[in-house]
C-alpha cells in the first residue's frame, strides 16, 4: 500500500443524540480511489464529508477523535477550515452549478483565491475542462450559462470547478446516481485518469462502480466500518460474513 | 343525502359565492366610478402641468415629482437596509438566538402600526430631534433641518415600508438552493464571500420585488408624511434634500376637505385618484410578475 494521505484514528460523530459514526480508524493511501459502499444511512456520506468539515456546516453536529491530512490534524482549533477546503477539493451527488457561465464557474475558485490576470484565467478555466474531459464539448459556448449543459456535462464541468483550485484530494459523494450509462462511463473513466495525479475518495451506491473504479474498499455499516482493504479481494473473499452478504445482494 | 342537507349545502355554496363576488363588484364599483370622474381631465397636459387658478384648475405634475423623488429617497434607504437585515437574519442568526427572534418581533410590529404613528414618530425623531440637534450645532440654532421636507417625509416613509423589503428578500436568499452554497464554500470561499457572490447575485429578484413593492406602499401613503414634508401647494419644485414637496395621496386630500370649492375640484381629483391607482397598480403588477418568476426557479 502507498503512504497514506489521510489517516483516520477513532472517528466518531454524533447528530444530536443519535451516533451516526462509531469510532472509525481508516488510512486513504495518496494517489489511489477509495470507494466506500454500504447500505444507505451506514454513514458513508457523512463520514466523507467529515473529510473536509462540510459537516460544520449542520447544526448540532459533534465530532470526536482525529482525521490527520498530511500528518496535521483538520480539527484542530488553529485549522483555516477555508484553506483546507481548498486543499480538498469536493463533487456532490446532484451536479450543482452556479447559475452563471461555464466560464464563470470553473473560474469562481481561483477568482476567489484573487487571480484577476485575465489570462491566467483563461489558462486555468482551459486546463481545467480539458482534465474533466468536457472541454471539446464547451469551448465555443464558455460564455452561455451552465444551466444549459446536459446533467453529465454539468457534472463534468463541477469536476473541472473543483480541479480548478489545485485540490490534492478530491472528494466524491455519489457523483454519477444521478445519471445515465453513458454520463457515467465518462465519468468512471475521468475518475481513473484523475488518481494519476489526484488522492480521490468515492461513495457509491453502484457495487459494479466500486469494482471498477476504485483500488481500495471500504464497506459501512450502522456507521461502523466493517471491512477495509484491496477492492480485488473485498469483492472475491471478504473476510467479513456481512461484507459478503452486501456484496452478493443479500441485503442493503 | 337527504332534503335538509342538500338545502344547507347549496346556502353555503351560494353563500360563498356571493361573498367572492361582493369582492370583485366593490373593485368594478371603484375603478368605474373613477375612471368615469376622471377621464374628462386626465391628459398629457395634465400629468405636465403645474396647478392653476388656486388649485382650482390645471395639472398635477409637482405632486408627480414630489412622489417620485419621495419613494426614491425612500428606496435608497429602505432597500439597503432591509436587505442586510434580512442577510443577517437568515445567514447569521441563529433561529434560536434571543436577537433574532427579538429582530423578528421589532419587524412584524413595525408591520402593524398604524401610519400616523409613523408620522408623528418620524415628526419627533427625524425633525425635532435629528433635524433640530443638526440646525443647533452645525448651523448656531438657524432654522433649516429641523422643520418638515422631503429627507425626513423620505426617511419615515422608509421606516414604514422596511417590514415589506425585509420579509420579500428573507424569502429570495432562503430559495437559493442549499447544493448552491455547499458548492461555493467547498471551493474555500469563505462565508462572506459565498453570501456576496452566489446568494445576493441569487435573490436580486426577491429584491427587485421588495423594492417595488415598497415603492407601491410608499406612492400611496399619505399618514407618515401628513407631519413630515409633505406641502400643499408650492410654486416650485423641490431642489434639495431640505425643501417641501406636493404628493399624490396629500394632493388628493386637500383637494378633497381643504380646497375653496370642493365641488368644483371633483374631476381633478378623480383623476389625480386615477393617476395614483394606476401608478400603485403597475408597480404591484411588475412584482407579483417577477416573484412568480422567482418561485418558479426556485423549483
Amino acid at each position: 500500500m502507498k503512504e497514506a494521505k489521510i489517516k483516520i484514528r477513532d472517528l466518531t460523530l454524533f447528530y444530536g443524540e443519535k451516533m451516526a459514526l462509531n469510532s472509525i480508524n481508516i488510512e486513504i493511501p495518496g494517489n489511489e480511489v477509495t470507494a466506500f459502499i454500504g447500505p444507505s444511512g451506514c454513514g458513508k456520506s457523512t463520514f466523507l464529508r467529515s473529510l473536509n468539515r462540510m459537516n460544520d456546516l449542520i447544526p448540532n453536529v459533534r465530532i470526536k477523535g482525529e482525521v490527520l491530512v498530511d500528518s496535521l490534524n483538520i480539527y484542530e482549533k488553529q485549522i483555516d477550515v477555508v484553506n483546507l477546503r481548498k486543499k480538498i477539493g469536493m463533487v456532490f451527488q446532484k451536479s450543482n452549478p452556479f447559475t452563471k457561465s461555464i466560464f464563470e464557474n470553473v473560474a469562481y475558485g481561483p477568482r476567489i483565491n484573487g487571480i484577476r490576470d485575465r489570462k491566467k484565467l483563461n489558462e486555468i478555466v482551459e486546463t481545467s475542462l480539458k482534465k474533466a474531459f468536457i472541454w471539446e464539448e464547451v469551448k465555443d459556448r464558455l460564455h452561455d450559462s451552465a444551466m444549459g449543459l446536459s446533467g453529465g456535462q454539468q457534472q463534468r464541468m463541477c469536476i473541472a470547478r473543483a480541479l480548478a483550485v489545485n485540490p490534492e484530494i478530491i472528494l466524491m459523494d455519489e457523483p454519477a446516481s444521478a445519471l445515465d450509462p453513458i454520463s457515467t462511463a465518462k465519468i468512471e473513466e475521468l475518475i481513473f485518469e484523475l488518481k494519476k495525479n489526484y488522492t480521490i475518495v468515492i461513495v457509491t451506491h453502484n457495487m459494479q462502480q466500486a469494482a471498477r473504479v476504485s483500488d481500495l474498499t471500504a464497506f459501512f455499516y450502522l456507521g461502523e466500518l466493517i471491512e477495509y482493504g484491496k477492492t480485488k479481494k473485498i469483492f472475491t473473499s471478504p473476510d467479513k460474513k456481512q461484507t459478503e452478504d452486501y456484496i452478493t445482494g443479500r441485503f442493503g | 343525502m337527504n332534503r335538509k342537507t342538500r338545502i344547507t349545502g347549496t346556502l353555503f355554496i351560494g353563500t360563498t359565492a356571493f361573498s367572492a363576488f361582493l369582492i370583485i363588484a366593490v373593485i368594478i364599483i371603484l375603478l368605474v366610478v373613477i375612471v368615469i370622474g376622471g377621464k374628462d381631465t386626465f391628459s398629457w397636459k395634465f400629468l405636465t402641468s403645474f396647478p392653476q387658478d388656486g388649485m382650482m384648475k390645471g395639472g398635477i405634475f409637482p405632486a408627480i415629482y414630489g412622489t417620485a423623488l419621495l419613494v426614491l429617497i425612500m428606496s435608497v434607504a429602505a432597500v439597503p437596509f432591509g436587505t442586510i437585515t434580512a442577510i443577517y437574519l437568515t445567514e447569521y442568526a441563529s433561529e434560536k438566538s434571543i436577537l433574532a427572534q427579538t429582530i423578528r418581533f421589532a419587524v412584524r410590529t413595525l408591520a402593524t402600526v398604524p401610519s400616523i404613528i409613523f408620522g408623528l414618530f418620524g415628526l419627533g425623531f427625524f425633525i425635532k430631534f435629528v433635524g433640530g440637534e443638526m440646525d443647533s450645532v452645525f448651523l448656531g440654532g438657524q432654522l433649516k433641518w429641523g422643520q418638515p421636507n422631503i429627507l425626513w417625509a423620505s426617511l419615515t416613509m422608509a421606516l414604514l415600508t422596511l417590514p415589506v423589503v425585509i420579509v420579500s428578500v428573507e424569502e429570495a436568499i432562503r430559495a437559493v438552493p442549499r447544493e448552491m452554497r455547499e458548492a461555493s464554500l467547498a471551493l474555500g470561499a469563505t462565508k462572506w464571500e459565498t453570501i456576496r457572490r452566489i446568494v445576493i447575485p441569487g435573490s436580486r429578484s426577491g429584491i427587485m420585488t421588495g423594492t417595488i413593492l415598497a415603492i407601491s406602499r410608499g406612492a400611496g401613503e399619505v399618514a407618515p408624511i401628513l407631519f413630515t414634508g409633505a406641502a400643499y401647494y408650492l410654486a416650485s419644485l423641490p431642489t434639495s434634500l431640505s425643501d417641501q414637496f406636493m404628493n399624490l395621496g396629500y394632493h388628493i386630500y386637500i383637494m378633497a376637505t381643504q380646497s375653496a370649492n370642493v365641488d368644483q375640484t371633483l374631476p381633478i381629483q378623480f383623476a389625480t385618484t386615477l393617476v395614483l391607482l394606476m401608478l400603485t397598480f403597475m408597480l404591484n403588477l411588475t412584482a407579483v410578475i417577477i416573484r412568480s418568476r422567482l418561485r418558479r426557479k426556485a423549483k
